[in-house]
């Protein structure tokens, strides 16, 4: 399993590990489906001429009569730039300026392969399917054009949406975009491009949607013109997951603007003309509440929880001399999205439509198919997938979708459900709270004999798709992927620390869980890097120095001499003011992250932040920049303010007042991203930024002020 | 219910509603402006930051009665007679990921752009540290409006602003 995650989409020319199968789809002009091969014989890869139109497929790139090239895929734009890199990708293999291609999301379908936007894996998975289909495309193009003029095909060149003929005379891509439909044998090569002769991908670029969202123009599901769809929130319980015991609407019923009513599992929906006016219903409801599962449980009691289930430590490893202990918590994390859980319902009948920034559509179609009654006929219900006001793992969850078309249904209108930012923050799925037993045994003369490190973690709900995902990108089919296996896919130590060993506790606790940024890596990756230095102080040697000489991986040293140079690791600085670094490979991609910290003023203060990162084949290197420096805003946040109390069963954070993300003036000007590429494989980048940011920025805190910090968020003031 | 006439984006609106209706919801639900954002409805998040005469407010804490015969400019006006240099510099250094938090940016940073031509590290955190950005985009923003006030200097383009 060791190396279960590792990568499928090998660049062009001899690295193929999977293969990828093109065909051409029926349609009045070119249009390339692909699919990430698992199951294709070597043979039949790249140049297959099938025409299915039930084969299961990973997206497809149409060429329009105008010239516009439609990339259509299975992923959703939270944020993360994926639009912009499939937009370069294909821009490149078809020479088309970047401006032409148009990236949408697809609606829910079981047609797609996976159809899941997690696990830092969109580009990782899709980039070879990308580049074979529209490297397939251009040489249908080519071989329509060579037709067209009565030129032979290989002596033909494209530039800027055209193909050239050594004469002088060009042809459009819109224009021969019919006749390669009915290409039966491309004349020229359908290769991708070899990575050396790359003019667009690898080069710093924009966002393609950055003037719409300059401009407001940009359109998340709540902006949507849905014809008569009418704003709906829900009055709550005060608890997770209460239910209603009973309730009175005379009084909201009779409150101007107010449609409707609708009771639901989850509480009660007031339907009205405008949100305000739904908001002030919503509060003149009478609702007594049946307190939820949870209510019995305070942060102290789950800290016990988890203490308890840690256990007593296992027998060290012969010749142990010494053992050093770490303990360390970690909070329950609101995702906290910008956009609150927000969706646009339509039901009519015997169909039902829903407007979703979701992660994971095909069970958003499933959930609101079941919740309709529909649970065998799914396909009624139509999911468009939109833009996401930010994901980091909530969009999973639909409950929000479910909501809208129950109310919708109830009303008979449309309607656009929106959850408020008290709602957001007080039931949704969370990341959840972990405790952290890490045991280093020690030899004679400061060798490592051992590392073993045991969490106790309530159980993660991990999306339905992510044992698709996995197993994709593993090459074999997996187990079901559960809290367990996904634990032991995704953990690892790159370091020569003897006996390694990661072991999880799952605690069973009544409180929503979901994936974060990061999964299990944003607890358990951040305390074995915070530990690392301790150990280093153990050992008496310098933090930098035992990394190299027990790390394991070749690109972690190299991302680890990276921010020592450019960070200049060591350099003299004023008391209260330290330097802190920590290492993470995952997701087929490596980084490090040396930060500076100021605790003079008794609160720390970020100074500065240098980010090294091997993502191989780095397609967009201003959006990967933008993830990193997103992530190590993220683990700045995490680490030192923002995280949630339980209080009884409910959480006691109910906006950004409280929940203390950081803002403008807490975060450094200078968050610099150094990219090194060892290769040209495409490895993840969402979620690599985050565990060691979070480390270093808790290392330098250490080493500033003498003490390592065990419970996070440092700055907790409100247990 | 009362007429509620004030100037949006440079033209005239009047509409019926409850004097005590907050402006976001006029403008979205009534109006169907959709550049402010809903992030938190109490004024703490930034994400429907707008201009009140000139100046920054937050129109989700904000009644509609109170802005009668005032001029309201939302995140579309700002661009309506080409781009604003803050609009042009948020694009030069590609501020937006999810781009949700980003028209009440730009708005903060626009209103803080037309009192201060010059602003510092300090003056920039002073004004926007208001606007929450939960993908973190705080190190672009203020390249941005740094890029943004050196346009303005330069007189290039004040469409708009």
């Amino acid at each position: 399993m060791a190396d279960a995650l590792e990568s499928d989409a090998a660049a062009p020319g001899g690295m193929n590990r999977r293969r990828f199968l093109t065909w051409v789809v029926a349609s009045p002009t070119l249009m390339i489906a692909a699919r990430l091969g698992l199951d294709v014989p070597e043979a039949a890869a790249a140049e297959a001429p099938v025409t299915e139109a039930q084969t299961p497929l990973s997206l497809y790139i149409a060429i329009q009569l105008d010239g516009r090239v439609v990339t259509t895929l299975p992923r959703t734009e939270m944020g993360q730039g994926i639009t912009t890199a499939v937009a370069m990708l294909v821009a490149e293999e078809l020479d088309v300026a970047l401006d032409s291609v148009d990236v949408r999301s697809a609606d829910a379908d079981p047609r797609w392969l996976i159809q899941l936007t997690g696990l830092s894996s969109t580009m990782r998975y899709l980039a070879g399917p990308l580049r074979s289909a529209a490297a397939e495309a251009r040489a249908r193009i080519v071989t329509a054009a060579a037709l067209r003029l009565r030129a032979l095909a290989f002596t033909l060149t494209t530039a800027n949406g055209e193909v050239h003929a050594p004469d002088g005379r060009r042809v459009g891509y819109g224009e021969l975009a019919e006749d390669a439909a009915h290409v039966l044998l491309p004349a020229v090569s359908s290769q991708p491009k070899p990575p050396s002769e790359y003019t667009v991908v690898g080069r710093p670029t924009g966002r393609i949607d950055a003037l719409d969202i300059v401009t407001g123009a940009a359109r998340y599901a709540l902006d949507l013109d849905v014809p008569g769809a009418l704003p709906a929130v829900v009055a709550r319980p005060p608890t997770l997951r209460g239910t209603v015991q009973s309730f009175n609407d005379a009084v909201a019923r009779a409150m101007p603007g107010v449609v409707g009513v609708v009771p639901l599992a989850s509480g009660v929906a007031v339907v009205a003309q405008t949100f305000a006016q739904a908001f002030a219903a919503r509060d003149a409801l009478q609702v007594s509440w049946t307190a939820g599962p949870a209510s019995t449980l305070s942060d102290v009691d789950i800290r016990a929880r988890l203490r308890d289930a840690i256990g007593p430590r296992p027998l060290p490893p012969l010749l142990t001399t010494r053992t050093v202990e770490g303990r360390f918590d970690f909070p329950y994390l609101a995702h906290a999205t910008m956009e609150t859980q927000s969706c646009v319902a339509r039901v009519q009948g015997t169909q039902a439509e829903v407007w979703l920034g979701a992660q994971d559509p095909k069970y958003a179609q499933r959930e609101v198919a079941r919740a309709l009654g529909w649970d065998l006929a799914p396909q009624r219900v139509t999911v468009h997938v939109v833009r996401a006001g930010g994901g980091f793992g909530r969009r999973f969850f639909n409950q929000v979708a479910v909501e809208a078309a129950l109310v919708s249904r109830a009303i008979g209108r449309p309607v656009k459900l929106m959850w408020s930012r008290n709602d957001d923050m007080r039931h949704g799925h969370f990341r959840p709270a972990s405790h952290h037993r890490i045991l280093a045994h020690l030899g004679l003369g400061g060798s490592l004999l051992g590392w073993n490190h045991r969490a106790a973690i309530p159980t993660v709900e991990l999306p339905h798709g992510f044992g698709d995902v996995l197993t994709a990108l593993a090459g074999e089919v997996l187990p079901n992927v559960t809290s367990a296996v996904f634990f032991a896919l995704s953990q690892r130590l790159h370091y020569r620390f003897g006996l390694v060993g990661h072991e999880l506790r799952e605690v069973a606790i009544p409180i929503p869980t979901a994936s974060f940024r990061s999964v299990f890596t944003s607890q358990v990756g951040v305390a074995n890097e915070v530990f690392v230095d301790q150990l280093a102080r153990e050992l008496q040697v310098d933090p930098v120095a035992l990394r190299r000489s027990r790390l394991t991986s070749s690109r972690l040293k190299a991302v680890l001499e990276k921010v020592v140079s450019e960070g200049q690791w060591g350099r003299a600085l004023p008391p209260g003011v330290a330097q802190g670094v920590a290492v993470l490979e995952e997701w087929e991609s490596a980084i490090a992250h040396l930060i500076e910290v100021d605790v003079t003023g008794g609160t720390p203060r970020v100074l500065r932040v240098v980010i090294a990162a091997d993502v191989g084949l780095p397609i967009n290197p201003k959006g990967i920049e933008a993830q990193l420096q997103g992530a190590a805003v993220d683990a700045m946040s995490t680490t030192l303010s923002a995280g949630l109390h339980i209080d009884a069963g409910a959480v006691r954070e109910g906006s950004f007042a409280d929940y203390r993300w950081l803002r403008m003036k807490h975060v450094p000007s200078d968050i610099q991203v150094h990219l090194v590429r060892s290769d040209d494989r495409v490895g993840g980048v969402g979620e690599l930024g985050y565990p060691s940011a979070a480390a270093a920025l808790a290392n330098a805190i250490a080493r500033a002020t003498g003490t390592m910090p065990t419970r996070f968020p440092i700055l907790d003031e409100g247990v | 219910m009362v007429a509620h006439q004030f100037i949006l984006n440079g033209q005239s609106v009047t509409v019926e509603t409850p004097a005590d209706l907050p402006l976001l919801w006029v403008l979205r639900d009534v109006l169907g402006v959709t550049g402010p954002k809903y992030g938190c409805g109490v004024g703490v998040c930034g994400a429907c930051t707008s201009h009140l005469d000139g100046e920054a407010f937050r129109p989700c804490i904000h009644p509609v009665g109170s802005t009668a015969g005032r001029e309201v400019m939302t995140i579309e006006g700002l661009g309506a007679q080409g781009l604003h240099p803050v609009q042009q510099a948020w694009v030069t250094e590609d501020v937006a990921q999810c781009g949700f938090c980003q028209p009440g940016q730009i708005m903060a940073a626009v209103a803080l752009l037309r009192k201060n031509s010059h602003p510092s590290d300090a003056d920039i955190d002073a004004a926007m540290s208001e606007n929450v950005c939960r993908c973190g985009t705080y190190v672009r923003i203020r390249a941005a409006i740094k890029r943004a006030a050196l346009l303005l200097r330069s007189g290039a383009g004040v469409n708009g602003g």
